[in-house]
């Protein structure tokens, strides 16, 4: 048996698939998934509704007119401008209570809306990788976060939001601040059950007994486990986030009024909703559209990525 | 001559879209008598299992179909039946025993109502009668205490319990037909010994004919009427036991046979270097009380373990599944925390030495693991994975490419296949290169736990050759964890035997199994399957050639 290193070196199997022709098939296959495929569609057209709203024949969207309330879409009305000159405005999608224009406001509501919701996302997943990594590796930290985890999760993003709308002034950081904080906890979660079964793969303890020092062993070994199901949990707190900021904005304690957003629009219009539906119904569909597309991503993206986390979600 | 129970001519089975191979099995013809055992052998990949699952037509959909011959049970053809009418000989006429049986049982149902199904889905019987003939045959399968047993769950059972459940299950309607699918391969040496007698006896008993799968030449010496060797999807050779076992004819058959360890060990040099390792009572409890946790249970896992390993020796632990082995390594690799205890690495105390002073010892140490899938890490390439530990360590990045370059030769792999990843290789080829990745480290003490467990029997003799190899070459103190006697007996220059945390007994290997002087020793080893098996191929014993 003293000829087995040669059979061993010339057996060795080349014609497997080369790892990173793998992963570019994962990526592949994900845009071929038809949820990831329509749900993407659409937030890519809500992204470039939002970040094209000047050209596409708005007018400013916090402009009260005076002459122009609540009138039905499809309605022209004429006002004076600064200078005292007619102006022809048509209110495609009818006007507000203050004569603003419905179809300005929810262009530019789009990109309120998709900023708080992919902020949030990015932000509750990065602090909540960061502190779900060291928790789950660190033993005697774990239980110390785990708890304050516990408590951020009992905090409701409603009454957080009241809470540091009182303490700062009502504007988009409050906002995006709170419905982070309790976001963090279930991306932290998340990510110390992975690396709790991570850590007791055999590659990261010889990873330990070959010295790599922990930061290093952190970031070569188990974070990338976690990105695929981050990626993932990412969309539906970025789906969460869009409805709880348009919750936030309706109730009037998140971004100022006057400021066009999804929720404020509805908010403007739900005193007169019987007479004019409109006010509440445009933004109602871009706000629907825009979540179930998320949700719709995130579904197909955790079906070609991660088949298991379906359980754990 | 009465007629077979199995009769299976020219079955071949095809992989739907095609794998490494078109077929999973070819050709197989088989039969079993009524009242005899035929083992069915082989590496992994051999088509032994899917030979299984095709008889009870338990083939993934989808994936696997039988594309041609014959299967008849009793005279009856199966490969024609539908789903419905499987289902009737299924549990009736033939029945399954499987590997896992934690996995094999419902954790939700107590153990009697599972038994119990059988019945309900095939016979008339009353509540009654079915409780009555659940106990019976809980007994006839030695399960102590009946009445108390077919109330637990599956989790309240130890191994063997459960695996004698199923047993029971499969052998509730007198089926003609037992196949046993590696049943003992995930119980203890002493377990398997009791479960290996109890198919034998109810095999007696009740003249069922059984189709016992299994990779183990021990377990094929110990119970097998007739032997069906396989490989790669091919029947390369069948006969009676004795044909197989004392004159295989085909040179797999004979390559299989040959790379079985013996159980006597060979006689070998005390070796009296410096002591490169000593534990001295050496404590590991887990559990406890916290704050969070007010009423732990406190686990002993390891107690006053105190040995010493010189430089070149081999010293063995072995022992059965949560005796402690593991958990000493683990302590000594400093994977987990010691709870007191010294561990000496050439005299400097290593048990309670901070992670910052530890640093420059954790060289010194390095572990080849069980599992060779799990133990490279699968996004890195190999030699990331091998050059990683010396840079640790501030070896420049071209001096360690080159080191592994080396490395890679000497563990018998080509140095160009540093660029791949894990899972372009397999078993036996991760596991050289954990070892590649622990001496890139120019380790003194190398911890093997485990390191073969999970390969094929030829796979395995040459790993273990390559270990000694480095052993040799490297003057490396080894300490190598195994369940495995057979291994124990042909790599470890001493051995020392654990149970429950403690270590009952140590000494030399060939005086340990001379002379076993504590019953637990001599109850493991009186367990090992196939021992005269193994004597009869004491001269066949692995040949350590260098493998440089």
């Amino acid at each position: 048996m003293s000829v087995e290193p040669n059979i061993a070196a010339s057996s060795s199997p080349l014609t497997a698939v080369p790892a990173a022709r793998r992963q570019q098939s994962s990526m592949a296959r994900a845009f071929r998934n038809p949820s990831v495929l329509i749900g993407g569609l659409v937030i890519v057209i809500m992204v470039a509704l939002g970040a094209a709203a000047p050209w596409l024949g708005t007018i400013n969207p916090t402009e009260p007119h005076t002459s122009g309330r609540n009138k039905l879409p499809g309605s022209e009305v004429t006002v004076r401008d600064d200078d005292g000159k007619p102006v022809k405005i048509a209110y495609r999608l009818g006007s507000d209570n203050l004569g603003r224009d419905v179809y300005s406001r929810v262009l530019y509501g789009a990109r309120i809306s998709i900023f708080v919701g992919i902020t949030v996302a990015i932000i509750s997943v990065i602090a909540g990788m960061i502190i779900g990594l060291f928790s789950g590796y660190i033993r005697w930290l774990d239980p110390i976060v785990m708890r304050i985890m516990d408590g951020l999760m009992a905090i409701p993003a409603i009454l957080l939001a009241i809470a540091l709308v009182s303490l700062f002034r009502a504007g988009i950081g409050a906002v995006i601040l709170a419905i982070t904080i309790p976001e963090i906890p279930r991306v932290v979660r998340l990510v110390r059950s992975v690396v709790l079964s991570v850590r007791e793969e055999p590659y990261v303890e010889a990873a330990i007994t070959t010295g790599t020092p922990m930061l290093k062993l952190l970031w070569r070994h188990v974070l990338p486990n976690t990105i695929a199901p981050m990626i993932v949990q990412g969309t539906f707190i970025c789906a969460s986030a869009i409805l709880v900021e348009a919750i936030l904005s309706f109730l009037g304690i998140g971004i100022p009024p006057e400021t066009p957003t999804w929720g404020n629009v509805m908010a403007a219009g739900k005193d007169v909703f019987y007479l004019f539906p409109h006010n509440i119904f445009y933004p109602g569909v871009m706000l629907a559209l825009t979540v179930l597309a998320v949700n719709m991503l995130g579904d197909g993206l955790r079906d070609t990525l991660d088949p298991k986390l379906a359980k754990r979600v | 001559m009465a007629a077979p129970v199995l009769e299976v001519t020219n079955l071949t089975v095809a992989i739907a879209g095609g794998g490494d191979r078109a077929n999973a099995i070819e050709n197989v013809s088989l039969t079993v008598m009524p009242g005899e055992i035929v083992c069915v052998v082989g590496e992994s990949g051999s088509g032994k299992s899917v030979t299984s699952q095709a008889v009870m037509a338990l083939l993934p959909k989808g994936q696997l179909r039988i594309s041609g011959g014959s299967i008849k049970l009793e005279g009856d053809e199966l490969t024609t039946k539908s789903q419905p009418a499987m289902r009737a000989v299924r549990g009736k006429r033939a029945a399954m025993v499987f590997q896992e049986p934690m996995t094999a049982l419902n954790p939700v149902e107590r153990c009697g109502d599972q038994i119990a199904e059988v019945l309900e889905i095939h016979t008339d019987l009353d509540a009654k009668a079915r409780r009555a003939r659940v106990l019976d045959v809980m007994r006839s399968v030695h399960l102590p205490d009946p009445e108390q047993m077919a109330e637990a769950y599956p989790h309240q059972l130890s191994g063997g319990q459960r695996q004698r459940v199923m047993i029971a299950m499969a052998l509730v309607l007198d089926p003609a037909l037992l196949i046993a699918d590696e049943p003992t391969t995930a119980l203890d040496v002493t377990t398997q010994a009791q479960i290996l007698k109890l198919i034998r006896e109810m095999q007696v008993r009740r003249n069922t004919g059984v189709l016992f799968i299994t990779h183990d030449f021990g377990v094929v010496s110990e119970i097998a009427d007739r032997v069906v060797v396989m490989q790669r999807g091919r029947i390369v050779e069948q006969g009676t036991k004795a044909e197989i076992l004392a004159a295989p004819r085909e040179a797999y058959t004979q390559m299989l046979i040959a790379a079985v360890p013996s159980l006597v060990p060979p006689v070998r040099v005390p070796i009296t270097s410096q002591v490169t390792l000593e534990t001295i009572k050496l404590n590991k409890t887990y559990g406890g009380r916290s704050f969070f946790k007010p009423s732990g249970r406190v686990v002993k896992a390891a107690t006053d373990v105190s040995f010493q390993i010189r430089r070149g020796e081999t010293l063995g632990i072995v022992g059965e599944s949560g005796s402690g082995k593991s958990t000493v390594a683990r302590c000594i690799a400093r994977l987990v925390d010691p709870t007191s205890g010294r561990i000496d690495l050439d005299d400097v105390d290593i048990a309670r030495m901070s992670e910052r002073k530890l640093r420059p010892y954790r060289r010194r140490v390095q572990i080849v693991f069980q599992d060779p899938y799990r133990s490279l890490n699968p996004r890195r390439s190999v030699g990331q994975s091998i050059i990683e530990g010396p840079m640790n360590f501030g070896l420049p990045h071209g001096e360690a490419i080159e080191r592994a370059r080396n490395l890679m030769g000497l563990v018998g792999l080509s140095p160009d296949a540093l660029d791949r990843f894990p899972h372009q290789f397999s078993g036996g080829q991760r596991q050289r290169i954990a070892i590649a990745r622990a001496l890139a480290m120019e380790p003194v003490l190398l911890i093997g736990d485990e390191p073969v467990s999970a390969l094929d029997v030829s796979v395995q003799a040459q790993v273990l050759q390559l270990l000694d190899s480095v052993r040799k070459k490297f003057d490396l103190a080894v300490l190598f964890i195994t369940h495995d006697l057979r291994v124990a007996a042909q790599i470890c220059d001493r051995i020392a035997v654990m149970q429950r945390g403690v270590v009952v007994e140590t000494g030399p290997t060939a005086n340990v199994f001379a002379n076993p002087q504590h019953d637990y020793t001599r109850a493991l080893f009186s367990a090992a399957p196939g021992q005269g098996f193994g004597h009869r191929i004491g001269a066949g014993k692995i040949d350590l050639v260098p493998a440089v």
